[in-house]
């Protein structure tokens, strides 16, 4: 039985304007994601595919064409309604991890669920279970400085799956990782999408992609296979 | 995440950076030092002044040469026309109960042996002075109504004078040299304190006709009336005011009441406090400009956190909130410790300057200062609110 729709592009074209040159980063791209696929996104640099994520993750709007992400046409949303939805739908895990400095690895994960409206208790219950899902339970109080790059992504992972999000949204995970803790990630995705999460990860290197199950690459603003 | 929480992440952010903090909030904290002890002393004078005029005597009225509150201030370009048979006029005519005594006053330097007392105040009174206005004697006795009618040299003194003079030697029956003449000591007063550096325990009251004599003066300084009691006060100034008029035009003298006295004191610290909460103001806004300045850094430090905040579900109003909230826990903080400073420096001037912290002022420049937090945190909240999540993402 086919799982239904979660991200469908249709059609989606991203410009950029600054002075007077026009830049298309995006050129007339339709992708749809399955609920529980694990997508690869892979491309040379400034082929777009950071803009691509972005408009999937709601942070940015595209120029022309329509996305529905599980069904909602995200077009005409209030800036507050998506803050929502990517609070409750989406985790994101970034090259740069982008975690708070002088703020516990639990805190930092806790982070969403303050926007989701829980409890300070009932924060920090999901934050520390988030973070024993990602084999990081010993390092509860742990401040990012005191965290390898591996582990400081792993943090990040935690954040991005803490508040239980249909879709994981990965842009170069492992760009400023080592082969062996990049694999560990992989690793964590693996397992993440074994357990049902949607997974969309971008990367330059074929090596993190094949853990993918399907692979899309683009060129230029636009996906070559799929 | 509530206010309270919101706020107590805000103090763990503030306390991570101590150094700095402090510096942003001391404006905020010199500002609320100040007005706590310009207040507690401008209050404390007055509750000092309140009480020594208090302690004047129940009932008493003055009546002095000039006009207050009109157009010409008393001792003005108006000369003197009060004199004596103004204050027999008082005395013969007013109820039975109202006890009057006229006054002149003048500084002099007063010898006794190798020993002076410079600019001390010379009260010429008369017998009944006594029964009008409260002081307490420690030693001797007042002059007597014949005494003070013919003309005797005999002087009550101050606890100052009698310090400046005697030391701690016997001043009772000894003779003094006031301006050149001598005067035997009958009593000695208890003490009674300093307003506005007048030390009205270095003065000598002296019979009022031998005073007269001696200084050639008729004009008086002042008419005491006592109203006898509290429900005569009004009765007796009205009736004074329409006996003097005969002789006298209105702007040529005042009868005032000791509430009217008080209520000159109110007004005069009304407007001390008024003039320095203002200065006090200033540097509370110029604080703020401190605030402000350093939470509009703080954006700028924290854009990333900004961007990943909103990534994750962060609205608008959440963040312009946090840093919000963020200003106002700075400088609250900033008056908090601005009242400690305050009410402790105030208690150490206290040992030698009566000073009083009124609740309101506590209560006014914590309020004001919070205020101060929000007017000035309001414009980087707005910023940090407005950033756009991708571009606050990529800032390095
Ligand atoms: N805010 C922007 N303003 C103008 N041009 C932009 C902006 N963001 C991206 N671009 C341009 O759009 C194109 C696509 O950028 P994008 O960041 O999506 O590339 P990418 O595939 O993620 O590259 P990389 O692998 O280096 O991260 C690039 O040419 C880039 O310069
Ligand atoms: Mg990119």
């Amino acid at each position: 039985m086919k799982q239904s729709l979660l991200v469908k592009l249709s059609r989606i074209n991203k410009i950029y304007h600054t002075g007077e040159i026009a830049l298309q980063a995006l050129k007339d791209i339709s992708l749809e994601v399955r609920k529980g696929e694990f997508v690869a996104i892979i491309g040379a640099s400034g082929s777009g595919k950071s803009t691509l994520m972005n408009i999937i993750g709601l942070l940015d709007h595209p120029t022309s064409g329509k996305y529905e992400l599980d069904g909602q046409d995200s077009s005409h949303l209030k800036e507050d309604t998506l803050a929502q939805i990517r609070n409750k739908k989406i985790g994101f895990v970034f090259q740069s991890f982008n975690l708070l400095p002088r703020t516990t690895a639990m805190d930092n994960v806790a982070i969403p669920l303050i926007y989701a409206g829980l409890s300070r208790s009932e924060r920090m219950d999901r934050a520390k279970q988030a973070l024993e899902q990602v084999g990081l339970d010993d390092k509860l109080a742990s401040h990012p400085n005191q965290l390898s790059g591996g582990q400081q992504q792993r943090v990040a992972i935690a954040r991005a799956l803490v508040n239980n999000p249909g879709i994981i949204l990965a842009d170069e995970p492992t760009g400023n990782l080592d082969t062996k803790s990049g694999s560990e990630i992989m690793r964590i995705f693996e397992r993440f999408h074994k357990l049902g999460k949607t997974i969309i990860m971008i990367t330059h290197e074929d090596d993190i992609a094949k853990h993918a199950k399907r692979v899309i690459r683009m060129k230029d603003g636009q996906i070559w296979t799929s | 995440m509530d206010i309270l929480e919101t706020a107590q992440s805000a103090l763990t952010a503030i306390l991570a950076n101590r150094m700095r903090s402090f510096l942003t909030i001391l404006g905020i904290v010199i500002g609320v030092t100040s007005v706590i002890l310009l207040i507690s002393l401008v209050s404390g004078l007055k509750t000092y002044i309140t009480s020594q005029i208090e302690g004047l005597g129940s009932n008493l009225l003055i009546v002095i040469p000039g006009r207050i509150g009109g157009a010409r201030s008393p001792g003005g370009i108006q000369a003197n026309r009060l004199v004596y048979s103004d204050a027999v006029n008082l005395r013969n005519n007013l109820s039975d109960e109202a006890q009057v005594s006229a006054a002149i006053q003048r500084n002099v330097t007063l010898k006794f042996g190798n020993k002076t007392d410079k600019g001390a105040a010379v009260f010429g009174v008369e017998a009944n002075y006594w029964k009008i206005i409260t002081i307490k004697l420690t030693e001797g006795r007042f002059f007597r109504q014949s005494e003070q009618q013919s003309s005797k040299k005999m002087a009550v003194i101050g606890p100052t004078v009698k310090i400046n003079l005697f030391g701690e030697g016997k001043a009772l029956g000894q003779t003094i040299d006031v301006a050149g003449q001598k005067y035997t000591v009958i009593g000695i007063l208890g003490p009674r304190g300093a307003v506005f550096g007048i030390d009205f325990d270095n003065s000598i009251y002296i019979p009022f006709q031998t005073a007269q004599r001696q200084f050639g003066i008729d004009r008086l300084n002042t008419i005491y009336i006592s109203a006898g009691s509290a429900d005569n006060v009004k009765d007796v100034q009205n009736k004074a005011i329409s006996l003097l008029q005969k002789r006298l035009s209105e702007d040529e003298f005042t009868v005032q009441t000791q509430e009217q006295t008080l209520s000159i004191i109110s007004q005069v610290t009304g407007v001390l406090t008024a003039a320095l909460g203002g200065i006090a103001a200033i540097s509370l806004i110029v604080g703020g400009i401190g605030i402000m300045n350093i939470m509009l850094v703080s954006v700028t430090e924290r854009t990333r956190e900004i961007g990943l905040r909103k990534a994750v579900g962060a609205k608008s109003k959440d963040i312009r909130n946090q840093f919000l909230i963020e200003a106002v826990v700075l400088s609250g903080l900033g008056g908090i410790i601005g009242i400690i400073l305050g009410i402790g420096i105030s208690l150490i001037i206290g040992r030698f300057f009566t000073t009083t912290v009124p609740l309101w002022s506590v209560a006014l420049s914590f309020g004001f200062s919070m205020l101060v937090g929000v007017i000035f945190g309001v414009a980087p909240a707005i910023r940090a609110a407005k950033l756009d999540p991708i571009e606050a993402l990529r800032h390095e």
